[in-house]
């Protein structure tokens, strides 16, 4: 436990003191490091990001913004954290730090440290390209409204991405886990847009031409419980087999709030994150793999389009700050119903493959769920990845339905997934959430699709039949009677998204 | 002009300027309470123990329990309380309760070593109690006649009998609920005993005098024996106004206990439980128009959800009453205003104070009732504006009304609102599952508290001997950039660059009986104020410089730290060397400033004088984009042209109008506030606790296109070098978002229809909107969905 440690702005510093739920913020302002900040203590709110050196898959290192609230400080062991107190000082700015300052981008002040993290990150995102002309950004203001008369709605669903980058590249929804209450977000928006390349000599710019920290076996034994990164698979499920209490976690998104908000504490937590053998991200003959401990962040970077629907999904999965650190093995871990990967995988068939000391096993993701956050992974196993068939249905949309566009929980979450030949529904997968004790298939509605043609009469048929899965319930999020209601309108605008698409392609 | 409002020829005030701790915001440098209560040595840190009940009796409360639990220190009860067990300023808001009056109400408090021994201290302390009746909603209240505070009724002309002669007469209920200030800084207190022995408390309170007089009451303490700063707050909104006092009196009390200081800092969920909102109201009315469109009479009886305790629920609904007119001339008016007592938090000041509301309803009538009376709604509202010589409600004569038709007519024509409009029609005309809306609204709103008293300030200017200054001053800072303000006017007073000005905390040892940080007032009180101190030591230093340049004192001229004198060529002094001649001289270079608002006078019984200095205008033009599929909706586009007088500091005015716009727009469109009204063991618990519920705007939100312009030629006589408040009533201007999706939702249907809008107009309020103007379109098909009744919600999560 001596040998604990974390690089902190530069500086190494002993862990000593920290117990095993001792969040990294915590840990941060009780080493007097007091620039991040508790907003909500559940990753909302983003006054707590930090920048942490990760790899960049490709043998150097990205700056990655995370919630420090949500970070055990023991995940961090070994680790490189930079602070906004880190990128500058007030009489020496960061260019970030100086763009934010000078657009009025701060009024109390409270929030902007971890605005000023996330944009760092943005700032030191190697892919960001500056458009040539700054058109990206000026496509929001159509000179005719009644000209761009765009059939597809924008309003929902996939978010707009044109008209979220800046001229210089910069992409909105790095922000979009922090909030701000005084400014309207106009001059933080401005500041973003307005930030420029790294300097030559810039020394964080320079960090990420070499390889970031690997991750450190750690174990620290505390009065409220242990904290065990193990280094190997092998070393994890048998750590499981001999704690049946223990809680495994990966980017503890979900564990944090837990423990931050509930109280919760475990006898003991293992961190799984960074377990080679759940990191894999490969498309095989038949099946894609993604390996429980990637990130979000990592699977949308690295799969880049190439599965439509996961792409549709993760700008609208929490945020920036949440991706960089969840994973859709936690995702499904928690057995949430309301959780935003599973309608989308459901849609796209996948299996969750689960290790334990007897071997793995896989199970399809349908018959996963059993009951309210149930499921038929054993306490003694763990989620190593995610499988998906191959080939991809050609058709598929993801729809989400909450009361805010960045970083919302769904009222209702629905994945279409459709091959249509000759325009005839040949096969239809749909996967529901938030209208069940579980994330579930829409079999009726599937029923009603196939071997149909694909027609505005099937639509509506199928969106009646849809209407009545599942058995919705009224929250504060959305009555059950909205959450139906979005079900059928879902199928009747995923027609029409699709039907223009299939007059250009049938 | 006055010599208040009169600006020398290079002023510092008016200049951009980002927000003075702009660069310790953006390296984290800048401190807030918590930041300085952890980094002291040997704090305890307090933690509640919350009731699980809406209404109930203690019967027992044993923490011994809580002692056990390593770490924990001491446990704070009304046994403790030395001086007074009561936190409020009307009496009726004991600090230790043996009555619970809502759910997560603190019946004790835990000190403990670190934050998780007070935590798992007060999860150890045991308390009995005996559940009773509780009343939630606010028609649970009515049907029980459960008020508090006084009954207001505000009348002009004869509402009856005009209402009876209008041709058109329309009536409706108008309910919306209140709003969550969630500044990012939650409720935060340190206390301790300073080196001088005096009991010291660091706190984030727009009222740091307030939040020193019920420390000292709550600890039996003279006032000169608590000292309170405000070094800066995360945020305010009128949430820091009246109940930080409480908290920052509990700390106190743990720190005379123990000797020790004590922090308090709030979880955001015990800050969302435990402290006050913006009231919700429930208003019923009744309005009569001629043919054209004009109002004729408005009758409406507005019950504020006050929560269980009075706080400063009285004052939000005056202001409500005083704003039910907004920019409209209402020839007879009868508005009957009361208080409804509640089992949920004590609702509190915020931005607006009660303005918000009464605006609401008035935006509410026309928006809903000028597709109806067949007039487009923005021509419905310009119609109603105040003319000349025309007078408000209560008495009050409103001047310069012409500002709001020339606001209007710069907005139309800024906004190209026509030429939009009409494309706007030709979209909806091509679009049945996409409809946007363009829609434009006023704000008249008064400035000053309507309590004459509070409208008073002081400053403590300090010159040095090498011409740098100090100042100090009753406002607190909370990112409204009143200090930024505050530095301009000083150097702009002085005439000394903008660089020889610092500004100290503001502290009750510094500046005494001070006025609560708030209504807007901000600048204006404490600007007269640091102008007065400022004006008193140029007055002296002009004395000295003139012996030095052989010129009368009042031919001396201070600007960008040089003096000269009238007719002088060839010498100029500097301002520090006058500083030091004054020294030499034994010439006192601090003083003491003083300002009070001329001209104010309200008689409350009566409900008639003028309790504001003046009017702030302004009005926006927003376009939105409404998703028929699911009611969701973005908006596209926002123009406002608003009044702040001739601006102090124009960047820091556009960025309390954009902000104050969006958070109006949160929480007319987005924020959701929901509590348990079922039978069930939950009762009164706030559903929407926490960030993850309780969604703030995010960028998402954001108007893809903002346009901000301050009127220009916008002196105002008599006010800090010209200016105008600017903190509130930008704000309102949000209701222009509400009315965009009205008229959005209105055009799925064949139009000529009363369109309802529920709030916050979230997606799901504006599906069942558009749902129902789809059935007035077609009534033959209704769908076999219905907007179902606000159904008692029992699940957490």
């Amino acid at each position: 436990m001596d040998q604990t440690n974390i690089t902190v702005n530069g500086q190494r510093r002993p862990l000593n003191g920290a117990s095993a739920h001792t969040t990294a913020l915590d840990w941060l302002r009780g080493n007097r490091l007091i620039g991040a900040k508790e907003g909500c203590a559940e990753g909302e709110c983003g006054a707590c990001a930090v920048l942490v050196a990760q790899s960049d898959g490709d043998g150097g290192t990205m700056w990655t913004s995370v919630n420090s609230c949500l970070v055990p400080v023991a995940a961090l062991d070994g680790q490189e954290v930079v602070t906004s107190e880190g990128l500058g000082t007030p009489e020496n700015l960061h260019p970030v730090q100086e763009k934010l300052a000078i657009a009025g981008g701060s009024q109390c002040g409270y929030c902007t440290p971890g605005f000023v993290c996330s944009m760092a990150a943005e700032f030191y995102r190697r892919d960001r390209t500056p458009t040539a002309d700054g058109a990206a950004h000026e496509d929001r203001v159509p000179a005719d409204g009644a000209a761009q008369a765009d059939s597809v709605p924008a309003a929902c669903g996939a978010s707009d991405g044109a008209s979220e980058h800046g001229p210089n590249g910069f992409d909105l929804h790095s922000l979009s886990g922090n909030l701000c209450r005084c400014t309207g977000y106009r001059p933080i928006r401005d500041a973003a847009y307005s930030i420029g390349e790294p300097a030559a000599d810039d020394t964080f710019a320079a960090r990420r031409d070499r390889p970031a920290p690997e991750p450190v076996p750690t174990t620290l034994e505390a009065a409220d419980g242990r904290f065990i990164r193990p280094a190997t698979l092998a070393d994890a499920v048998q750590l499981l087999a001999e704690n049946p209490t223990a809680v495994p976690v990966a980017g503890s998104t979900d564990w944090g709030v837990e423990v931050n908000l509930r109280g919760r504490r475990a006898p003991l937590v293992i961190a799984i994150d960074r377990l080679p053998e759940l990191g894999a991200l490969e498309f095989g003959d038949d099946e894609l793999e993604i390996g429980a401990g990637v990130s979000l962040s990592e699977a949308e970077r690295v799969l880049d389009g190439r599965v439509p629907l996961l792409a549709e999904l993760f700008p609208q999965f929490a945020s920036r700050l949440i991706r960089n650190r969840a994973t859709l093995g936690g995702n499904l871990g928690t057995g949430s119903p309301i959780g935003d990967a599973p309608p989308a995988l459901l849609a796209l068939g996948a299996r969750v493959v689960l290790a334990s000391v007897d071997g793995e096993r896989e199970v399809e993701l349908d018959e996963y769920f059993t009951g309210y956050r149930k499921t038929v992974r054993r306490p003694d196993e763990l989620i190593r990845s995610i499988r998906i068939p191959l080939p991809l249905a050609r058709v598929t949309a993801f729809h989400k339905i909450a009361k805010r566009r960045f970083d919302d929980i769904s009222s209702v979450a629905i994945g279409f997934a459709l091959d249509i030949t000759d325009g005839i529904v040949t096969s239809a997968r749909i996967g529901l959430g938030g209208v069940a004790a579980t994330p579930l298939r829409a079999r009726n509605t599937e029923a009603a699709l196939v071997g149909k043609p694909w027609t505005e009469e099937t639509a509506r048929a199928a969106a009646a039949v849809l209407d009545s899965e599942g058995t919705p319930m009224s929250d504060h999020r959305a009555s059950s009677s909205y959450r139906s209601a979005m079900l059928s309108q879902a199928m009747l605008k995923f027609f029409g998204q699709t039907s223009e698409e299939l007059e250009v392609t049938v | 002009m006055s010599t208040l409002s009169q600006r020398p020829e290079v002023p510092v005030v008016g200049k951009p300027e980002p927000h003075e701790s702009a660069a310790g915001h953006v390296t984290g440098a800048a401190l807030y309470t918590d930041d300085i209560a952890i980094s002291r040595a040997d704090t305890l840190t307090a933690w509640p123990v919350q009731a699980p009940h809406a209404h109930a009796l203690v019967k027992a409360l044993r923490t011994e329990p809580a002692l056990d639990v390593p770490g924990v220190v001491r446990v704070l009860t009304a046994a403790d309380v030395p001086g007074v067990n009561d936190s409020g300023v009307r009496g009726d808001e004991p600090l230790f309760p043996t009555e619970v009056m809502y759910y997560g109400h603190a019946v004790c408090w835990v000190l403990g070593e670190t934050q998780e021994a007070a935590r798992l201290g007060a999860e150890a302390v045991e308390v009995d109690y005996q559940p009773l009746p509780s009343l939630i909603t606010v028609p649970e209240a009515i049907e029980a006649g459960s008020y508090q505070g006084a009954h207001r009724i505000t009348r002009r002309a004869d509402a009856d009998a005009a209402l009876a002669a209008a041709p058109r007469v329309f009536s409706g209920v108008t309910e919306f609920s209140g709003q969550e200030h969630f500044y990012l800084e939650t409720m935060a207190s340190l206390a301790y005993y300073d080196e001088g022995g005096q009991l010291y408390i660091q706190a984030g309170t727009q009222h740091p005098s307030e939040t020193q007089e019920i420390v000292a009451h709550v600890l039996g303490l003279s006032n000169n024996e608590v000292t309170v700063q405000c070094l800066r707050m995360g945020g305010g909104f009128g949430g820091k106004e009246m109940q930080p006092h409480g908290l920052a009196a509990i700390a106190a009390i743990g720190t005379k206990l123990t000797g020790r200081p004590v922090r308090l800092r709030l979880n955001r969920t015990q800050d969302m439980t435990m402290t006050g909102k913006r009231h919700g109201f429930y208003v019923t009315w009744q309005a009569g128009f001629d043919n054209d469109g004009k109002i004729l009479a408005l009758k409406a009886t507005l019950t504020a959800d006050g929560g269980w305790s009075l706080d400063l629920s009285e004052p939000v609904l005056a202001r409500a009453l005083c704003h039910l007119d907004n920019a409209y001339f209402i020839p007879a008016l009868e508005a009957d205003g009361r208080v409804a007592k509640t089992n949920k938090t004590s609702q509190t000041a915020f931005r607006g104070f009660g303005g918000p509301q009464g605006v609401f309803v008035i935006e509410d009538i026309l928006g809903r009732c000028a597709p109806a009376l067949g007039i487009d709604p923005a021509d419905l509202r310009r119609r109603n504006f105040y003319t000349a010589g025309q007078s408000t409600p209560y008495g009050q004569p409103v001047r310069h009304p012409e500002r709001m038709h020339d606001i209007w007519s710069q907005l139309l024509e800024d906004s190209g609102f026509a030429a939009r409009s009409a494309q706007i029609e030709a979209f909806n005309a091509s679009n049945p599952n996409l409809k946007r809306g363009l829609a434009m609204t006023p704000i008249k709103f008064g400035i000053s508290f309507n309590v004459a008293a509070f409208n008073q300030a002081g400053a403590l200017v300090l010159v040095y001997k090498d011409g740098s200054v100090l100042i100090n001053h009753g406002g607190a800072e909370m990112g409204q950039g009143l200090h930024t303000k505050m530095l301009q006017v000083a150097a702009t007073a002085l005439g000394v660059e903008r660089s020889a000005v610092r500004l100290a905390p503001t502290r009750t040892d510094k500046v005494p009986n001070t006025s609560a940080t708030a209504a807007s007032t901000g600048a204006d009180l404490n600007g007269g104020a640091v102008k007065n101190a400022c004006d008193q030591i140029q007055e002296r230093m002009a004395v000295v410089a003139g012996g030095m340049l052989g010129v009368n004192p009042s031919d001396v001229r201070f600007s960008q730290g040089r003096v000269t004198g009238l007719g002088v060529f060839g010498k100029e002094l500097t301002f520090a060397e006058v500083a030091q001649a004054a020294y030499m001289q034994r010439v006192q270079l601090s003083a003491s400033g003083y300002y009070r608002t001329e001209g104010l006078h309200w008689d409350p019984e009566a409900w008639f004088g003028s309790p504001f200095k003046y009017f702030a205008y302004g009005a926006a033009a927003t376009e939105v984009e409404v998703d028929g599929f699911t009611g969701a909706y973005r908006t596209r586009r926002v123009d406002i042209v608003h009044d702040v007088g001739d601006s102090l500091s124009p960047m820091i005015d556009i960025g309390q109008i954009e902000g104050g716009f969006v958070q109006g727009a949160g929480w007319l469109t987005l924020e959701d506030l929901r509590w348990d009204t079922s039978d069930g063991e939950g009762r009164g618990r706030l559903l929407t606790q926490a960030a993850g519920t309780y969604k703030l705007p995010s960028f998402s939100e954001m108007p893809e296109e903002f346009n901000v312009t301050l009127f220009d030629r916008a002196h105002e006589d008599g006010v800090i070098y010209g200016s105008k408040a600017v903190g509130e009533p930008p704000l309102m201007l949000a209701f222009s978002v509400r009315e965009a999706l009205r008229q959005a939702v209105g055009a799925f249907g064949p139009g000529g229809y009363e369109i309802e809008l529920a709030s916050p107009a979230t997606p799901e309020a504006v599906f069942w909107a558009l749902t129902e103007a789809k059935q007035l379109a077609t009534p033959a098909t209704a769908t076999s969905a219905s907007a179902p009744e606000r159904a008692p919600v029992l699940s957490g999560s």
